[in-house]
């Protein structure tokens, strides 16, 4: 049976496409190293568009507004390039507001495309610049560990990881926040405290790496404009002791996080990547797999909901499971040295 | 049938659901088609595949192993037609419901006319209204600009005018899709259909036919009183696919091999659903309900027409996640038979939503699990009550009309530890009123028939009349006020062996008739209290026949909406005793 993954990795090599949403503009060459938060690619998204009614505003009859006309659909024009006019003696004129595109001029009226910020491309990871995707996307790759998280709230950044967390299920609480972790990334463990998220925010740390939150946050945590990562997801859950286990002993180090939402059908998933050097180059952690007898596992639902084990048999056919259902299972050995049986399902492999 | 008659065919269905791929086998057996095996695995649509087929060849080698059937020949390709030494199938339907919901805008005349049909048939697939665009919009032409080219939707569907009617107007609603879409890029330029007043289809065409990818098809609303969704719905699916093989790999070849056929399986669903209206050929409408993880789909056939709406939003995976802002956490705890505390379910219905292909190990987790899919099924019927026919019941519009058959799907039913479990979440999800039967597709074959009978109406009529759906019971379920403990109902129970059993329902409770499955028996029901069970009106009683489910026969005379205790010790104690009584 195929097996979800979920990379939790002290040294890899770790690529990544990034895509621009339309066709636009590169800004990095290959070869070119890039941070986290550097601008790769730009492109015109979100353009705000006027409209411009000539007979309102040179003050002619609708039927001769279009003889004043001085520009046509496709033209570039400046801030205050005359647009149409003028007209009588005052010599009235209707310009540009801005630098802008014309759209449609006729009839009437001329509608405008106005210039406007472009929407910007950050590289999401440390790392070289490998390939450009034509005027899409740009590959890029670095060394390093990895941890993926199952919940983000769609920022990025990076900086110095501070470790708070002092054991896996350690609750992060707003008196551990002081302002001598400003522009760090703090790692706790279980948040469940709306003051934890708003200080954070007003310190300002660079993110927060959390094991778990309460769901009640969620609002404010989706709002808040530095990258939240959870690892297990909501509730009081300890993180897993693989991701703890590297997070911690990277204490101190610099971090990137990419807190984009976790989407299925892209692959897209948040992200924690501790840049690092390798001896040569890493191999790539695999997308896929089967599951397999020896594999490592993490259980991703009630019972042992978080906890890691390694599977020492897959049984045959159909399982009851103590609710009633039947389904694929294995025989898991968790950390705790128990054994459980568990349905695939619930399973996925840590690679 | 003599098997003379049947173009003997085999045919494989294949299902893609965003969980799970299933394919499933039918072939004639002693000259009739049966439905012979299926086998299941999980759906590669999503990352890192993005391509559909590694799913169903996983789940073609588990249909291999249960049959012995070779599908897959040496070069990897499905073999079609099939071949002499038995490998291979002859033909093959397919359904989808993978992939990432639609974004759809629309934009019509009136927000009760043209709107309202418009968003009925964005309802019939598996979509996500984003934005509307109406006569009464007195955003400004730019600020209706910005935001199209904002949402970025992958169709519009355009709506405005009875046939002949308002044409200025819809003109006017027109130039803003053109402008937009005009400066959209042309890779994103999202499909427009164009389903309003017929005599504006050429100058739709020339104005919008060259900007982007433009469908035509007839009008939703013809005439003011008038809804007509049906052509549109067909151009509709066929949008449907389309995008989906731009956005899926695999999809392209899926549908070579049905022959352009695949159908979204929500449309599939509705289709079998009217279908078995037809069959059941009965005054009452037919009500198909399909849990899935990426949507609940909900169809509807009563004489001619079918009113389907597939709900992304009540989806028992990702969907999950935006559920409490359909309802309060008190309505889906209230449900629950074990004391499981708040919290707990709160998160588990987040978690929920990031491992939706996950299943519920524990009894709580299971409890949960069933308290989400009665609250999915009341939101879901809530949100087409007010299509639906009228009920017989008088002043009680809010009580669905009496259906025959319930038809249920998805795996909360099917993978429940046993059928009385499926079936009290049926039961409490829909409540529904008067005498019907309730059926589940235990193998899911709905969909995968809904395509198949574009095919081989043949097999799709003879699969149907076979036992492959199983009668779960036939329910009855009084309709009245009276308190609780009341007698409300005497039930007297002749069956086909001459005896008789007799029994007296009381308000409140849910009583099972002992009727082995497939048995015959006449029921006569004597209402008391003014009750109503759906045979002429209040206090009116009279004699049916009924045929013995899985579970026999069950009066549910728990009221109308169900009342729960309050109290949650002396819910779960209520809820316990219908538990025990169902054999859950």
């Amino acid at each position: 049976m195929l097996a979800s993954i979920t990379h939790i990795i002290p040294l890899t090599t770790i690529r990544r496409e990034r895509f621009l949403p339309v066709a636009g503009r590169l800004l990095v060459r290959t070869g070119q190293k890039v941070s986290t938060t550097d601008v790769v690619g730009e492109a015109k998204v979100n353009s705000e568009h006027l409209l411009l009614d000539l007979v309102r505003g040179l003050g002619v009859p609708a039927g001769k507004a279009d003889n004043f006309l001085q520009c046509k659909a496709g033209d570039r024009v400046l801030q205050d390039d005359v647009l149409a006019g003028p007209v009588g003696l005052t010599k009235r004129v209707l310009r540009a507001p801005g630098n802008a595109r014309v759209i449609v001029a006729g009839e009437g009226q001329v509608l405008l495309e106005l210039e406007s910020p472009p929407m910007e491309l950050k590289a999401g990871l440390p790392g070289t610049v490998i390939d450009l995707l034509a005027d899409r996307g740009v590959v890029i790759e670095t060394t390093g560990a990895l941890i993926q998280g199952v919940w983000g709230n769609g920022e990025i950044d990076y900086g110095l990881m501070i470790v708070l967390a002092r054991s896996p299920d350690d609750e992060l609480t707003v008196d551990r926040l002081d302002v001598s972790l400003r522009g760090s990334i703090v790692m706790g463990g279980y948040c469940q405290d709306v003051e934890v998220l708003k200080t954070a925010t007003s310190l300002p740390l660079r993110g927060l790496i959390l094991a778990s939150m309460d769901p009640s946050l969620m609002p404010i945590a989706s709002k808040i404009k530095i990258p939240v990562i959870l690892i297990e997801g909501f509730g009081n859950l300890p993180m897993n002791s693989a991701a703890y286990k590297l997070l911690s002993t990277n204490d101190q180090r610099e971090v990137s996080l990419n807190a984009e939402q976790w989407d299925r059908f892209t692959g897209v998933r948040p992200e924690i990547i501790i840049p690092l050097p390798a001896p040569g180059e890493p191999p790539l952690p695999p997308d896929a797999d089967r599951f397999s007898v020896g594999q490592q596992v993490r259980v991703v639902r009630a019972p042992h909901k978080s906890e890691i084990g390694t599977i020492i048999e897959i049984r045959v056919g159909m399982i009851p499971l103590p609710s009633g259902l039947m389904a694929p299972s294995a025989e898991i050995r968790l950390e705790s040295g128990e054994n459980a049986l568990l349905p695939l399902a619930n399973l996925e492999v840590l690679e | 049938m003599p098997t003379s008659l049947i173009d003997a065919d085999s045919l494989l269905a294949i299902d893609i659901g965003s969980v799970t791929t299933r394919v499933v086998l039918f072939d004639v057996v002693d000259g009739r088609y049966r439905f012979l095996a299926s086998g299941s695995a999980v759906s590669t649509a999503n990352a890192p595949f993005n391509d559909i087929g590694e799913g169903i060849r996983n789940a073609l080698d588990r249909l291999h192993s249960v049959t012995g059937r070779k599908f897959v020949g040496k070069d990897e390709r499905l073999i079609i037609p099939s071949r002499s030494d038995g490998a291979g199938v002859d033909t093959v339907a397919a359904t989808i419901s993978a992939g990432p919901s639609l974004k759809v805008v629309l934009v019509g005349l009136l927000e009760n006319v043209s709107l309202k049909s418009v968003k009925h048939l964005a309802n019939t697939t598996y979509s996500q209204v984003v934005e509307t665009f109406g006569l009464t919009d007195y955003r400004s032409l730019e600020a209706r600009l910005d935001t199209f080219l904002r949402i970025q939707p992958d169709l519009i569907l355009v709506a405005g005018g009875t046939n002949n009617g308002a044409s200025q107007s819809v003109l006017k609603l027109l130039d803003i899709v053109g402008l937009a879409s005009y400066q959209t890029p042309q890779e994103r330029r999202p499909e427009i259909l164009y389903v309003g007043n017929q005599a504006l289809a050429k100058n739709v065409k020339r104005s919008l036919g060259r900007i982007a990818p433009l469908h035509l098809a007839s009008n939703v609303r013809p005439t003011l009183d008038v809804e007509q969704l049906d052509a549109a719905q067909v151009k509709l699916a066929d949008i449907t696919r389309t995008i989906r093989s731009r956005q899926i790999s695999g999809v392209k070849e899926l549908n070579s091999w049905t022959k352009g056929g695949l159908l979204p399986t929500a449309t599939a669903f509705g289709r079998v659903i009217r279908f078995l209206n037809k069959v059941y050929d009965s005054n009452k409408g037919v009500l198909g309900i399909d849990l899935g993880a990426s949507a609940t789909t909900i169809a509807v056939a009563y004489s001619d027409d079918l009113v389907q709406c597939v709900l992304p939003q009540f989806g028992l995976g990702d969907g999950l996640a935006t559920l409490l802002e359909h309802c309060t956490l008190g309505n889906i705890l209230r449900w629950l038979d074990l004391d499981i505390p708040k919290d707990y379910v709160r998160q588990y219905i987040y978690n929920k939503s990031l491992y939706p292909a996950s299943l519920p190990a524990t009894p709580e987790d299971l409890a949960i699990e069933q308290a989400l899919a009665r609250q999915v099924i009341q939101l879901s019927i809530k949100q087409i009550r007010g299509r639906l026919p009228e009920n017989d019941f008088g002043d009680r519009g809010d009580l669905l009309p009496a259906f025959e058959p319930i038809v249920v799907s998805g795996s909360v039913f099917t993978r429940a530890p046993n059928m009385a479990q499926g079936l009290l979440t049926v039961l409490d999800g829909l409540q529904p009123t008067g005498v019907t039967t309730v059926v589940l597709d235990q193998h899911h074959l709905s969909p995968t028939l809904g395509a198949a009978a574009a095919i081989n109406p043949i097999l799709a009529v003879q699969v149907l009349e076979s036992s492959t759906f199983l009668n779960l019971a036939t329910v009855i379920s009084p309709v009245g006020d009276a308190k609780s403990g009341t007698p409300i109902l005497r039930i007297k129970v002749i069956y086909e062996n001459g005896s008789e059993a007799s029994a007296e329902i009381k308000q409140g409770s849910l009583k099972v008739i002992q009727l082995s499955a497939g048995q015959h028996a006449q029921v006569h029901l004597q209402p008391l209290h003014r009750f109503d069970v759906g045979m002429g009106g209040p206090g009116r009683g009279g004699r049916i026949q009924v045929t013995g489910g899985a579970l026999g026969v069950v009066v549910d005379a728990r009221g109308r909406p169900i009342r729960l205790d309050k109290n949650p010790a002396n819910r779960r104690e209520m809820i316990n005793t219908w538990r025990n009584e169902l054999g859950c």
